[in-house]
């Protein structure tokens, strides 16, 4: 019966999004108030609407309900309540009502902190936002239905994906399509700016607070994803360059970009066009995101069960969504006026280089990432890209724009001087240039990758710092006073930029100096790393909820001190008798060490892969130092308003997770 | 406006490659191979480069042959699935290794376990041409005559192995 109520509740919201989409535009077009009144209602509706279904499939998983063929194929009578409860979006239907229940929770969130917005405005946004999902629930409930009945029930579930059996299921996906789905809010602008013909600063100030709140969602999730990998696939890495990990980092590099181009645009009133145009990419790359992890038109590690029928469909759906924007802002931005005039050097210009770039790196992922399909599809046979291509591509691409973060920030609006920036950042300059020779001697060996990498991350130290003390100099007030007096939004700016050469420094020790051994080890043995001492403890066999394992210890000392224990598992999923290894990592703000248990061999020996990986945990700290930044400007004193109403909007979305 | 139309025209080309790109299984390549023999080749074993391998030993057996190597990563996903299928003892396993360097193969088995009765080195990849290799993982069922029955493009899965490979191997090994 629950499930019932789920899939009617789903058909409901459908007809409340058709609604959603067509009245309150057509009002807006009209002028007719009381159709374009009927945007917020609806929209608050439908979030109830899609959170009843959400709510009664977490309620099939929790009680167990076989006869659901998603929860039969992704879920286990053994498997622990909380995966139980994440399993809802561990398959391709849920994940679909995932995306479906956090647009409807951005639409809700929009109807409630917009009141500031003109009423046409806000019903074409809502209306644009309602368009998208009767998209999404028209897919799930023509070829990816979550509550379809299996008959006769299955005795017990074939249980979830081992992979996804881990605490990251449960924070990763959430974050992951907050963000992604939060960019169609930026969309929705966008197109309901086309629509009425005002792409002004105004637009601009509305849509620059959910576009980095957006951008903060998607930082985190790609920050938990990596982590995520890093401790689950066992072998040390954190980024692969897999399809579905691109297809979540190109958003990201647009909306970087649309980020910087809205400061622009509010400020200056230049490159409304160009703003329009990331605003609607960022999210055609999410949906396109999308059209790649459930198409299966490339393979990945993340794939989803294949139907082409599905496929077709999304494609469809990307043409009209994506298609239809681009004819749109086709016809209009050429209406748009030009904004304010800028000098060749000018924080502008340096902005628009940034832009550039990013936008560039975007593509030259989209490129790596179709690539092999193109071929495939022209009959040129088959290959992979991997990431020998995204290495030599994205360096030098990223090696400029870092550099220009340095300067940007202390560039003048409209005109600036190149002798002057010389002459401010000159010891910025001296700093990180002696930094990058000196240090990796000191480590213990320079090459040229390692050089560029530190002379990066200490340029934008340096010309952070520089930029900080500028602007703290220079009065008699207490410092405390000073940094108050700076806007938040500034300092969110500067910690966001610190957050990159953070990140910046991590890829670069753990890429110049990890090291790792394979050995066969006996029990008793010690095997030496770095410094350390591994002495192999032995395996002990226990027994998991739904798993059985080999568990071996290694203790770790040095100079003869005890250090840690690192114990890693080799699991295996009785259910669908799938493999895992759970590495053993100590994490520490200088280096992990980590140890990932390999296959028995004779006379009670095991293969044992132990890594050191100095400043490995930075990569993380510096993404959570960006999203931190994107915090702070959204607590700007003139967002404080909207920051406590958006809050109140992400605190609903967790309570409707939950 | 010709401009603003740029965007809308590299988005409809690139829809046109993902239509096409839909009717395409990215795992599936008919292989011009499978139905016929598998070549006879004659490579040096990769634990003992002085003794060498040919599949003219395997005739009268059925057998799978699987390409792999250090460097590839979704080698990784299928290693474990067969390292189990070598000790059940279903089908004897050959590997060959695929443009790759003999230090870090070994350490590769080292690690992952050896699932392979014997390894080959095909270090210019040239027998890859001969058994159409697009990209490693691949692994191949030969039958008792020497006849490639069928070829696995990308990792083995485990549905895979228990839902075609298999109950194949079965089949053949029964005529």
């Amino acid at each position: 019966m629950i499930p019932e109520i789920g899939h009617f509740s789903l058909i409901l919201a459908l007809l409340v999004a058709l609604a959603l989409g067509i009245f309150p535009i057509i009002g807006a077009a009209r002028g007719n108030a009381v159709w374009m009144g009927l945007a917020r209602p609806l929209a608050r509706t439908q979030f109830l609407l899609i959170a009843v279904a959400f709510v009664c499939l977490a309620y099939a998983f929790a009680t167990m309900d076989y006869s659901v063929t998603y929860v039969a194929t992704n879920s286990n009578s053994k498997l622990p309540i909380q995966f139980r409860i994440a399993a809802v979006w561990g398959g391709h239907e849920g994940s679909l009502l995932l995306w479906a229940m956090i647009l409807s929770v951005w639409t809700v969130a929009v109807s409630l902190f917009s009141k500031h917005l003109p009423d046409d405005m806000r019903a074409r946004i809502l209306g644009v936002m309602g368009l998208i999902s009767v998209g999404f629930l028209l897919f799930m409930l023509m070829v990816s239905n979550p509550f379809e009945r299996l008959i006769p029930a299955a005795l017990d579930g074939r249980d979830l994906n081992p992979l996804l059996q881990d605490p990251g299921m449960i924070f990763h996906p959430p974050m992951l399509y907050m963000g992604y789905v939060g960019f169609s809010v930026a969309f929705a602008f966008a197109i309901a700016a086309l629509l009425g013909g005002q792409l002004d600063a105004a637009w601009a100030r509305w849509s620059r607070p959910w576009t980095t709140m957006a951008w903060v969602f998607l930082t985190l999730g790609i920050m938990a994803g990596s982590n995520w990998a890093y401790y689950e696939l066992g072998w040390g890495g954190w980024w692969f360059w897999d399809a579905v990990e691109n297809a979540s980092f190109m958003p990201w590099l647009v909306g970087t970009a649309l980020i910087h181009s809205l400061a622009v645009t509010e400020k200056r009133g230049s490159f409304k066009a160009w703003t329009v145009l990331l605003a609607i990419c960022a999210f055609s790359l999410s949906l396109l995101g999308t059209f790649l992890v459930r198409s299966g038109v490339l393979t990945s590690v993340h794939a989803f069960a294949t139907d082409p029928r599905r496929g077709l469909f999304i494609l469809v759906f990307l043409v009209v969504v994506i298609g239809g924007s681009l004819a749109l802002f086709a016809w209009r931005a050429p209406t748009v006026g030009r904004g304010g005039k800028f000098d060749v050097v000018s924080r502008e210009s340096f902005l628009l280089a940034n832009n550039v770039l990013l936008a560039v790196a975007a593509f030259s992922v989209l490129l790596g990432t179709l690539y092999p399909l193109f071929l495939d599809a022209l009959g040129l046979g088959k290959i992979s890209v991997g990431p020998p291509y995204f290495d030599t591509v994205f360096a030098p691409l990223m090696t400029p724009a870092l550099f220009l973060m340095g300067i940007g920030p202390i560039a003048r609006w409209k005109k600036s001087s190149l002798p002057e920036i010389a002459m401010r950042l000159r010891w910025a300059f001296g700093v990180s240039v002696a930094t990058a020779m000196i240090l990796p001697v000191l480590l213990g060996h320079w090459t040229p990758m390692i050089g560029l990498g530190l002379f990066l991350a200490f340029w934008i130290f340096a010309s952070s710092a520089h930029l900080v003390y500028q602007r703290l100099r220079g009065s008699d007030q207490p410092i405390i006073t000073r940094v108050k007096a700076i806007p938040r939004a500034w300092w969110g700016m500067v910690i966001a930029h610190l957050g990159i050469a953070v990140f910046t420094l991590g890829v670069t020790i753990v890429k110049g100096f990890e090291s790792e051994i394979a050995v066969r080890m006996l029990p008793g043995e010690v095997a030496h790393l770095a410094g350390y001492d591994f002495t192999f403890k032995g395996v002990e066999e226990i027994q998991g909820p739904n798993y059985t394992a080999s568990r071996g210890q290694l203790l770790v000392t040095k100079n003869g001190v005890e250090r840690t224990i690192l114990s890693s598992e080799k699991r295996l999923y009785t259910v669908q008798n799938m493999p895992m290894t759970e590495a053993g990592i100590s994490p520490a703000l200088i280096h992990d060490l980590y140890a990932s248990l390999g296959e028995p061999l004779e006379d009670g020996a095991w293969s044992v892969r132990i890594y050191y990986k100095p400043m490995v945990e930075w990569i993380w700290a510096g993404c959570a130092m960006m999203a931190l930044g994107g915090l702070l400007a959204l607590s700007d004193r003139r967002y404080r308003m909207r920051k406590r109403l958006a809050k109140e909007g992400a605190l609903k979305a967790n309570e409707a997770l939950a | 406006m010709k401009r603003f139309l740029l965007p809308l025209i590299i988005f409809l080309v690139m829809v046109g490659f993902l239509f096409i790109g839909l009717n395409l299984d990215p795992r599936e390549v008919p292989s011009p191979l499978v139905g016929k023999p598998a070549s006879m080749f004659s490579l040096p074993r990769l634990d003992d480069p002085k003794q060498v391998f040919s599949p003219k030993d395997m005739l009268g057996k059925v057998w799978l042959f699987n390409v792999w190597a250090s460097w590839c990563g979704a080698c990784r996903d299928e290693h474990p699935i067969l390292v189990e299928l070598s000790k059940s003892g279903l089908v004897p396993v050959y590997g060959m290794d695929y443009k790759d360097t003999r230090e870090e193969a070994q350490q590769w088995l080292q690690q992952g376990g050896n699932p392979y009765v014997a390894t080959v080195m095909d270090v210019d990849g040239r027998v890859g041409i001969d058994y159409g290799v697009y990209g490693v993982p691949e692994t191949y069922v030969i039958d008792k005559t020497g006849l490639i029955a069928y070829k696995q493009i990308g990792p083995v899965t485990y549905e895979a192995l228990h839902e075609k490979i298999l109950p194949l191997v079965k089949k053949l090994q029964t005529q």
